[in-house]
Parts: C-alpha cells; sequence; structure tokens
C-alpha cells in the first residue's frame, strides 16, 4: 500500500472519497510522522487528536455517502499565527504563552468545513516578523534540506517557517501560511514546495494575529499547484466580520486548471536583475521563461522603476501598523503579565512587553512608533504611503503589457541558521522581490524550479492582476510540469 | 536623521517597553542603521502622489445597526472575555490600581 | 456688541475665551464597530464582545447607524458633510482603551465646519443673540471604564462602554462668557435631541464637555488654554470657566504664565486641577486604521439622511410666532424642550379640530393653557393628580367649551382638577357637577329685569349719562347668577334692556 505520507492534498482527498484507505489512516500515518519529527521544531503543539477526529468525522460521513467536502479528509498543520478555540495560539510569542482563544479563525474555520483536521500548530517567526524563522520564543525551526556535504542546520524561510518545514519534510500534506511581505513565497521556495498569497482581501483576516493588516494575507502551503488551488479555494472568501474582505463570486481555481498559456503574454521586469543575486537565481529565471514559452506563453520584457525603493517603503509602513496593533499585548486581558513590585499600571506594561517580545519584534515596534511620532510621520509614513501608491501604479502599468509577471522567489537559496542574524538589514533583502507584489496586494505565488550546485532548492514567483489567482495558478502549472521537481530531502531527524 | 540614546529610549518608553542600558546601547545603532537605509525614499519625488489608502480599490462597508447579529462580534459572553485574563477579579479585569 | 463679560483684574479688564468639545454618546443599538448592545447600566463586562475586548485578530466593522445620525446632526447645524472620511488610531496606553489605541477622525473628519446660534438673553448676559462656530464632528469610539474603589491595591475594568459610539462635536473659540457657554450647550443639546442623535443624558454620560479656557486683554492675541476634561453639565461648564478664568487671571497679574495643559474639575469644590502637563503630553501617532477602507458616502445615503430630519428648534421657533402669533416668550418656552413642543403640537391639533378652527386661531389659548395654566393646576393638586388622567383630548375637549363659551376661565381650571384626580370626561364633568355657564337668555333676562325692577334709581342715572354704572348691573348679573352667566349674553342682554 502507498506510503500515505507521500501524499498530498488532492491524492489524499480522492483517495479517502474512493475508499483506497480510511482518513484515519491517513490522519494516524501524518501523526506519527508529525511525532517522529521533533528536531525540525516544526510544531509548537501537536493536536493529533484533533486530526483523529477530523478524520473519523469524515469516515462517517462516506460510510453515510454524504459528501466529504473539498479537504476531506485531509489533516494539515496550521500557522499558530491562527487563533483556534482552546488549542494554545501564540504568534511564537512568550507574550501569548498559553492564551487559549474563546474563538476560531475564518479561515481555518472555513478549512474544518471543508473536511480538513489538525495536525498541530506551527512554529513561525514571533509575530510573522522574520525571514528564516529564528526570532520564535519557541525555537529556530529547521529545515528538512541541508546543503550537499554539510550537517549545518538550513533555514526554513520565515515568517511561515513551521509551515514550510513540515510539508517539505511530509509531515503534513498541506499548511496554511500567511504572507506580509514574503511569508509564504520565501519559506516556500526555500524547501522546495509551493505556496500562493491570493489577492489582498480574498482571505478574512479574522481571527489572524495581526501584524500589518494592510498587508497581512493568509494562504496555502503544499507541494503541488492543484494542491494549493483546491486548499485555497478552502480557505478563501467573503466575511462580513473583516471589513477589507472582498465580496465578490468566489472562482473554481482547481476546476480551472490549465497549463496552456497559448495567447498568454509573461512580464520580465528589468529591475529584478539587482546586483547580490545569486547566479544560479538568474539561470533559474532564464530556465523558467524557456518553460513558459514552451508552455504557449509570449515573454516580453517590462519595467517596474520603483522595485528598489519597495522593500525600504515596506520597513516603514508594516512596523508602523505592527506597533500599533502589537499595543493590545499589555497583560491586562490575555497572555503574559509581568508585575514588579509595587508597579503601577504603566510600569506593569512596560515590563511585561519587555519581558514578553523578543528582540525583532521589539524593533519593529520601535522603529514603528519612531516613524509616527511626532514631526516624523510625513517624511516616513506619508512618503511611503506615496511610494506605495507608485509601486502599485508600476504593476498596473505593467499588466497593460501582460497577463502575468515571472520573477524569482529570492535573491539566495536557503542559508545556514545563525549565519545572518548578525545584521537586519542583510536578513531584510531576503524578502527584495516577494515585498513589491504584497504592497501592491497582488496574488503571488512561489513554484519550485530546481535544486542548485548546493542541491537546495529554488522557487520561481508568479506574480498576477488583482483577482486573477487563476492566472497566477496557470503559470505556476505550466512551470510545473516542466520542472517537475520531485526532489526530497534525505530523512535526518 | 539618526536617532540619540535618549530618544531611542524615549521612542521606547512611548511603546511602553523597558530597556536596559544594554539593551539600548544595542538597539541605537540597528535602528539607526535602518533609518538611514529607508531614508532613501527621499529621493523619489512623490509631488502630486497620493498616500495609498487601499491596496485593493474597495471602499468601506457599513453594518446594520443590530444587536448582537453575528456571533462571533456578540456581547453577553463575559466568561470567553475573561477566560484568559491574569487577574479577573468579580467580573472585572484587574489592574494595579490607577491614581487619577 | 460682543459679550461684555470681563473678569476685573488689578491690571484692568480680562476677556474670557472659550471652547468646548462635546462628546456625544450617539443614540445606536448596537456599538460603533461590534454587535454588542450599548444598553446603559449593565452588569460589568457583560456587554463586551472579543472585538470590544480586542482580542488577538479581531476586526472592526462600522456600524451605519452611527455615521447616520453623525451626518444627519452636521446636517442639523448647517455644517459640510464630507463624502469621502476616515478613520484614524490614536495611540496610546490605559487600561480603559483596549487595543492600546482609540478609532478616531483626526485627518479627514466625517463632518466639517457648521454653526449654531444662540439667542440673546438680557437676564444671562448674552445681549444679543449670536453664532457659533463649530470647527467639526468626528466619530469615535468610547473608553471603558475604571472603578478605584473596589479592592484596595487594584483598579476594576468594565468594558461595557467600550467601543459605543460617540460624536466629538468641537467648537470654535467663539465663546466669550459662561453665559455663552452655558447656553451653547443647552442649545446644542437641544439640537441632538430634536434629531434623535443623542438622548443628551448628562447624568448617565451621554453628553460630556472638554472645556478649553484662555483669558487675554480685550482685543490681544489669543492666551494659552487649558483644557479641563469630562464636565458633565452645564452648570459644572460654567462653574469651571468661572474659576479657570480668574485663576489665569491671577495667575498672569503675578507675572506668571499659563501653561498648556489638561485639568479635572472636582465638582465638590467647584475648583480644577492639573492632571496633564503638556511635557508629559502624550504622543499619539495619529495613523490611518489599516483595518478600515476610506467611508465613502453616496447620494442616497445622504438624501435619506436629509429626509429624515424634523423642524429643527430655530425653525419651529420662528414659525410659532409668525405662523402661530405666539410671544417670542411662549415660542421659545414651547420650542426649549423635545417633550413640551411634542405635548402642545398634539394639544394644538386637537383643539383646532374640536373646535373646527384653524390653529392659528387656538395657538395662543393653548399655549396659555400649557405654559401657565395647565401646570399650575397641576402643581397644586400635588399627589392628587394623576398626569396620565391629562390627556389631549381631555384637555382639547376643555379648551373646547372654554372657546365655546359654555364654561370659564375658572370652570375650565375645576374641570382639569376633576379630570387630575379621577380621569372622568370633562363634558360630563361640565354638566354633572354644575360646572357651565348659562347662555339662556329667559334666565338671564328674567334676571336683569328683577334687578332693573330693584334699582330704579341707579337705572335713572344710568340712563342720565352716568355710564360707569353699567360694570355694577353687570355684576349685579353674575351674581344673581350665582356666576355662571356668560359674561358675553349678560352685556349684550344690559345693553338692549337700559338702551
Ligand atoms: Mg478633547
Ligand atoms: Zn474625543
Amino acid at each position: 500500500m502507498t506510503e500515505l505520507t507521500q501524499l498530498g492534498v488532492k491524492a489524499i482527498r480522492d483517495g479517502v472519497a474512493g475508499g483506497d484507505f480510511t482518513a484515519r489512516e491517513v490522519a494516524e500515518a501524518f501523526n506519527a510522522a508529525v511525532a517522529e519529527a521533533a528536531d525540525l521544531n516544526a510544531f509548537i503543539v501537536t493536536t493529533p487528536d484533533h486530526a483523529l477526529a477530523a478524520a473519523d468525522a469524515t469516515d462517517a460521513k462516506r460510510a453515510k455517502g454524504e459528501d466529504l467536502g473539498t479537504m476531506g479528509g485531509v489533516p494539515i498543520g496550521m500557522k499558530d499565527l491562527f487563533a483556534t478555540r482552546g488549542v494554545q495560539t501564540t504568534a511564537a510569542s512568550h507574550i501569548l504563552e498559553g492564551f487559549k482563544p474563546q474563538y476560531e479563525s475564518t479561515v481555518s474555520q472555513n478549512l474544518w468545513d471543508a473536511g480538513a483536521g489538525m495536525l498541530g500548530k506551527l512554529n513561525l517567526d514571533q509575530f510573522a516578523m522574520g525571514s528564516s524563522n529564528e526570532t520564535s520564543y519557541f525555537g529556530n525551526v529547521a529545515s528538512p534540506w541541508k546543503k550537499d556535504g554539510t550537517n549545518a542546520a538550513m533555514s526554513p524561510g520565515g515568517s511561515s517557517g513551521g509551515s514550510s518545514s513540515a510539508v517539505a519534510a511530509r509531515i503534513a500534506p498541506a499548511a496554511t501560511g500567511t504572507d506580509t511581505g514574503g511569508s509564504i513565497r520565501q519559506p516556500a521556495a526555500f524547501t522546495g514546495i509551493c505556496g500562493i498569497k491570493p489577492t489582498y482581501g480574498r482571505c478574512s483576516r479574522w481571527g489572524v494575529v495581526a501584524f500589518a493588516s494592510s498587508l497581512d494575507q493568509a494562504g496555502p502551503m503544499a507541494r503541488s499547484v492543484e494542491d494549493c488551488a483546491i486548499m485555497l479555494e478552502a480557505m478563501a472568501g467573503f466575511d462580513p466580520k473583516d471589513a477589507t474582505s472582498l465580496d465578490m463570486p468566489m472562482p473554481n481555481w482547481e476546476a480551472a486548471l490549465s497549463a496552456d498559456l497559448k495567447g498568454k503574454r509573461i512580464g520580465i521586469p528589468k529591475e529584478y536583475r539587482m546586483d547580490g543575486t545569486d547566479e544560479e537565481i538568474l539561470k533559474s529565471w532564464e530556465q523558467g521563461k524557456e518553460w513558459l514559452r514552451d508552455a504557449g506563453a509570449e515573454i516580453v520584457d517590462i519595467s517596474l522603476p520603483h522595485t528598489k525603493y519597495a522593500l525600504p517603503a515596506y520597513y516603514i509602513v508594516a512596523p508602523a501598523e505592527a506597533s500599533s496593533n502589537l499595543a493590545r499585548y499589555d497583560g491586562v486581558r490575555y497572555g503574559l503579565r509581568d508585575l514588579p513590585d509595587g508597579a503601577g499600571l504603566q510600569d506593569m506594561y512596560a515590563a511585561t512587553r519587555a519581558a514578553g517580545f523578543g528582540d525583532e519584534v521589539k524593533r519593529r515596534v520601535l522603529i514603528g512608533t519612531y516613524v509616527l511620532s511626532a514631526g516624523f510621520y510625513d517624511a516616513y509614513y506619508t512618503q511611503a504611503q506615496k511610494i506605495r501608491t507608485l509601486v502599485a501604479r508600476d504593476f498596473e502599468q505593467a499588466f497593460a503589457q501582460c497577463d502575468a509577471i515571472l520573477a524569482p522567489t529570492t535573491p539566495t537559496a536557503s542559508f545556514p541558521l545563525g549565519s545572518l542574524n548578525e545584521d537586519p538589514l542583510t536578513m531584510y533583502l531576503n524578502d527584495v522581490f516577494a515585498v513589491p507584489a504584497s504592497l501592491a496586494g497582488l496574488p503571488a505565488m512561489s513554484v519550485p524550479a530546481m535544486l542548485n550546485s548546493d542541491g537546495l532548492p529554488l522557487g520561481l514567483q508568479v506574480v498576477g492582476k488583482p483577482f486573477d489567482e487563476q492566472g497566477v495558478l496557470d503559470v505556476g502549472l505550466a512551470i510545473q510540469q516542466r520542472a517537475n521537481f520531485n526532489a526530497q530531502p534525505e530523512k535526518w531527524w | 536623521m539618526s536617532v540619540t540614546r535618549e530618544e531611542v529610549a524615549k521612542i521606547a518608553s512611548l511603546a511602553r517597553i523597558k530597556m536596559g542600558d544594554a539593551e539600548l546601547d544595542k538597539m541605537v545603532p540597528e535602528l539607526n542603521n535602518i533609518l538611514e537605509w529607508v531614508e532613501q525614499l527621499g529621493e523619489v519625488d512623490c509631488s502630486g502622489v497620493e498616500p495609498m489608502t487601499a491596496v485593493i480599490p474597495n471602499s468601506l462597508r457599513l453594518r446594520d445597526d443590530v444587536v448582537d447579529a453575528i456571533p462571533e462580534t456578540a456581547g453577553g459572553r463575559r466568561e470567553d472575555v475573561l477566560a484568559n485574563a491574569p487577574a479577573a477579579e468579580h467580573g472585572f479585569f484587574g489592574v494595579p490600581k490607577v491614581i487619577e | 456688541m460682543v459679550s461684555n463679560y470681563r473678569i476685573q483684574g488689578a491690571t484692568g479688564e480680562w476677556e474670557v475665551v472659550i471652547g468646548l468639545e462635546v462628546h456625544a454618546q450617539v443614540t445606536s443599538k448596537a456599538k460603533l464597530f461590534s454587535g454588542a448592545s450599548t444598553a446603559f447600566g449593565a452588569e460589568p463586562n457583560t456587554q463586551v464582545s472579543l472585538v470590544d475586548a480586542a482580542m488577538p485578530g479581531m476586526l472592526p466593522v462600522p456600524n451605519r447607524e452611527c455615521i447616520r445620525q453623525a451626518v444627519r446632526t452636521g446636517m442639523a447645524i448647517e455644517a459640510q458633510i464630507n463624502t469621502w472620511s476616515r478613520f484614524d488610531r490614536k495611540n496610546y496606553f490605559y487600561a480603559d482603551l483596549p487595543q492600546g489605541y482609540q478609532i478616531s477622525q483626526l485627518y479627514h473628519p466625517l463632518v466639517g465646519e457648521g454653526q449654531l446660534h444662540i439667542e440673546a438673553d438680557e437676564k444671562a448676559g448674552i445681549p444679543e443673540d449670536k453664532v457659533i462656530g463649530i470647527e467639526r464632528i468626528h466619530v469615535e469610539q468610547d473608553a471603558g471604564k475604571l472603578m478605584h474603589d473596589q479592592h484596595p491595591t487594584m483598579s476594576y475594568v468594565d468594558l461595557n462602554r467600550s467601543g459605543v459610539a460617540l460624536m466629538e462635536i468641537v467648537s470654535k473659540p467663539d465663546m466669550r462668557s459662561p453665559a455663552e457657554a452655558g447656553a451653547y450647550v443647552r442649545k446644542l443639546r437641544s439640537i441632538l435631541r430634536y434629531v434623535g442623535s443623542c438622548d443628551g443624558n448628562m447624568e448617565e454620560g451621554s453628553m460630556r464637555a472638554d472645556v478649553n479656557v484662555s483669558v487675554r486683554k480685550p482685543g490681544e492675541e489669543f492666551g494659552t488654554r487649558t483644557e479641563t476634561k469630562n464636565v458633565n453639565s452645564v452648570r459644572f461648564v460654567m462653574q469651571v470657566i468661572e474659576y479657570e478664568a480668574n485663576r489665569q487671571v491671577d495667575v498672569l497679574e503675578n507675572g506668571g504664565s499659563v501653561d498648556q495643559e489638561t485639568r479635572l474639575f472636582d465638582p465638590n469644590t467647584g475648583t480644577t486641577r492639573t492632571m496633564r502637563s503638556k511635557e508629559d503630553a502624550h504622543d499619539y501617532r495619529y495613523f490611518p486604521d489599516p483595518d478600515l477602507l476610506p467611508l465613502e458616502l453616496d447620494e442616497d445615503f445622504l438624501a435619506e439622511c436629509r429626509a429624515s430630519l424634523p423642524e429643527l428648534p430655530d425653525a419651529k421657533r420662528a414659525r410659532y410666532e409668525n405662523e402661530l402669533g405666539l410671544t417670542p416668550y411662549n415660542a421659545r418656552e414651547l420650542t426649549a424642550e423635545v417633550e413640551t413642543f411634542a405635548r402642545f403640537e398634539t394639544l394644538l391639533a386637537a383643539t383646532a379640530k374640536g373646535i373646527g378652527k384653524p390653529e392659528a386661531d387656538v395657538a395662543t389659548q393653548v399655549a396659555n393653557w400649557a405654559l401657565s395654566v395647565a401646570p399650575g393646576v397641576i402643581k397644586s393638586l400635588g399627589d392628587e393628580a394623576n398626569p396620565a388622567h391629562a390627556t389631549a383630548e381631555a384637555q382639547a375637549s376643555i379648551l373646547d367649551m372654554q372657546a365655546k363659551g359654555e364654561i370659564s376661565g375658572g370652570q375650565a381650571k375645576e374641570i382639569f382638577e376633576i379630570v387630575l384626580k379621577t380621569g372622568r370626561d370633562p363634558e360630563e364633568i361640565a354638566d354633572t357637577e354644575g360646572l357651565k355657564q348659562v347662555s339662556d337668555t329667559g334666565a338671564i333676562e328674567a334676571a336683569i329685569d328683577q334687578i332693573i325692577a330693584d334699582n330704579e334709581d341707579k337705572v335713572a342715572e344710568y340712563r342720565g349719562g352716568k355710564d360707569k354704572l353699567f360694570g355694577f348691573f353687570v355684576g349685579q348679573t353674575i351674581k344673581a347668577m350665582q356666576g355662571k352667566a356668560n359674561p358675553a349674553v349678560v352685556n349684550q342682554i344690559l345693553k338692549d334692556k337700559l338702551g
């Protein structure tokens, strides 16, 4: 019988529906794989019972001949940024340690309603702030991949590093991620999996611990484009509880998938040829163009003039929003409270937040506080929001000449844990290719292209027009079919 | 612009994050590197450019004036609201005494 | 002529400059950004949603009615309505502010410049009508409540009010005396209650004023102002101004300078004290709330707001004077409070209908009845009176009988007394209690013939030209009829018979 943990979302769903195996067998197989993988530190808490209960519900439905749902029988990992009723939700921060929400995020609820189960809450960079998964209070997450001939633990990327590590290691067929400035796409690229950030507003933000509200978007991370389409369909949809939620009909992305790109024009932004970009990354980009030509697309050169300003603009806007979004963590209503002897209310706040937040969170909260403070607001925040308008305008103009954009996801492959955290800036540069699409709220996906000479995965990024997730998925599928990336990390955990 | 140690201390207190000397010493150069880097935005001529208000063209949706219309955003759930409180007392949240 | 209110200092006269920021609770069933109820006086934290408690991942969704009421209020003060506005976050840390920020509007408020008229009131020291400019009205969240006296070392937080919608109505620094400020707050309250956008209940905190006061030598530049927070009655607002103005004059005349600071009012002592000074003033770091898109209002929405506005105090008062012919005093008294004009207008309609005359013809009679006669009777009866019996129908039928001359003014009062005590029908009372005037000429003629017969000498004097005696005959007749004769009829018959 097939090794169940090798299967993805579609294979599991169809296998369960077809009776090749039961949902319980699948859940048990993945629960066991999760239990064995402590070395990856991908999960903050595991919830095998949740996975089993959902599986049994699916098997029971099947016995009664009922509809199993689009994710029926599929156990997934849940990034620990999504509030899950009765299950500790921490955003990987000490300040929320022990917090058990009395509510369920809209996205996770949608997944349970579609028949999915939960293997556990996945580790991440604290409050989703990071690109290497080294800022979690609950320890670094290790990528299942190793650089050829070395034994150093590699970064799974971030902030959705628990998600990318788990899916790449086959201890979860798929996982939720969130993307504020590349947090789905960069980890997907680092670990040889797929991940898509939909158009801003497709997935409800209700019940997702906020980092930067105008940028945060949830999305699926899985091993194939089809699996991403299936899972995104389950996650997305209008939510009256989120004032920024898109109130528009939900497409059937899975059903409409097509790798035939005849008549499609794919734009290649010249500004993404930045110095410091790894040669092999550029090679993979060239290869990507070939694949898309082969799929019938026409390759056109485009310009996104303000690309180099996107990252600095992001590092004003995101921290500014974060400094305000994180003000609620004050030790009054939930989470950590640090009350020194004789401390007053304001001292309690300062002590609680000092003890509860990690260094990167503090750094960004201070940056955000500074750029919003009296006298600096216009020079920093207003200017950054104007740049954001220009970045979005760049894309708008580019999309007059093309249907989708192809670019690298990251400037480099994964790096050893601990090798970049001396200087925050070099770490930030990881997201230089991912951030522009975030600032413009566009759907964007990373698809694995190949292994580099060190045996590490490289990803290609596809950016689409607003609401055109279908176009992005289709280009992704065309790449997937030609790259047929099926390398797997050797099991060392 | 670059920030002094005093300014960083002031920002930290504005953000209600207690910081010791060592932490401040480490933070000052880090913040200055980042600020110096983001200041390249000043190069861009943004005259006549509106700051972004909505990332995806979409205007604000209003809800009807109905009490407890949606269970998840309804009142009348004090137990849930207080469930995670470090100091819940007689249906209140307790905090160190505030002198007004 | 401007306000003559002055502080007499050692160095001469000082003028007071006043601006008010009034926080008015918007009338709505649910909170501004959550579905929790706004009802007053519930058990602590029972009207708190996960959104109001700022749980992780919670999001605000605005309540249309709150926006609508603020827009209608703006229209009522002839203000500019901004069809594009936005919510901003005001960031600061306090135990009554769960999010760590208040969602308010700084950069693009919903309502722009408007104005409000206050009427001259010599006695109160307002020499003439005055227009007070209004800077803006913005919509924002109320905070929770702290209780300090329940525990020796802890304060308790109740979030029931947290997230309730407020309108902050910001005046221009156009007021120059406590009286003007008092009149402004009263007028504003009246408009809000006419519009129905706020119940104006100051005791329950539905209306609170931040009082900005500065002093200057007449004609000079504005002085440094202080802001006294959350003053919750008209009287207190006036007290704060008196106290602050005099305090500031003392400070300045003793060579000191006024600090721009936030102060607190102590109702027990009638004084104010420093709460926060500029040095430790907050840096609120306002920025557009990224959870909320720009608020854009379409024509239909505005049209409905406009169409649903009632007749407002100034218009109503003018109509009462010009169309109903009421005195300025009566017009002002009747239009001051919603309940008063509502009662008056129902009674007026019923009376006009009963008598079959246009409202204008009976308005004065009804106004006098409503403002002095009826209240007088009710007051004199005290507990004996059951106000519930004072229905519009009952009062209308009394006024009807009086207008038709069937009963005298005195009888009207007597009948109303019985109505108030028993709820009986006025006409029935008039009949059974013999509270009716006799207009039956036969009975009156007989009485008059008798009086003429008994007073031949006086009749002769009268006919001889001593006209004043007419009054004597009238009196005699009324007396003979035990006061129940209709004076008009008596006069007529006397004239005929005395020739
Ligand atoms: Mg104020
Ligand atoms: Zn206010």
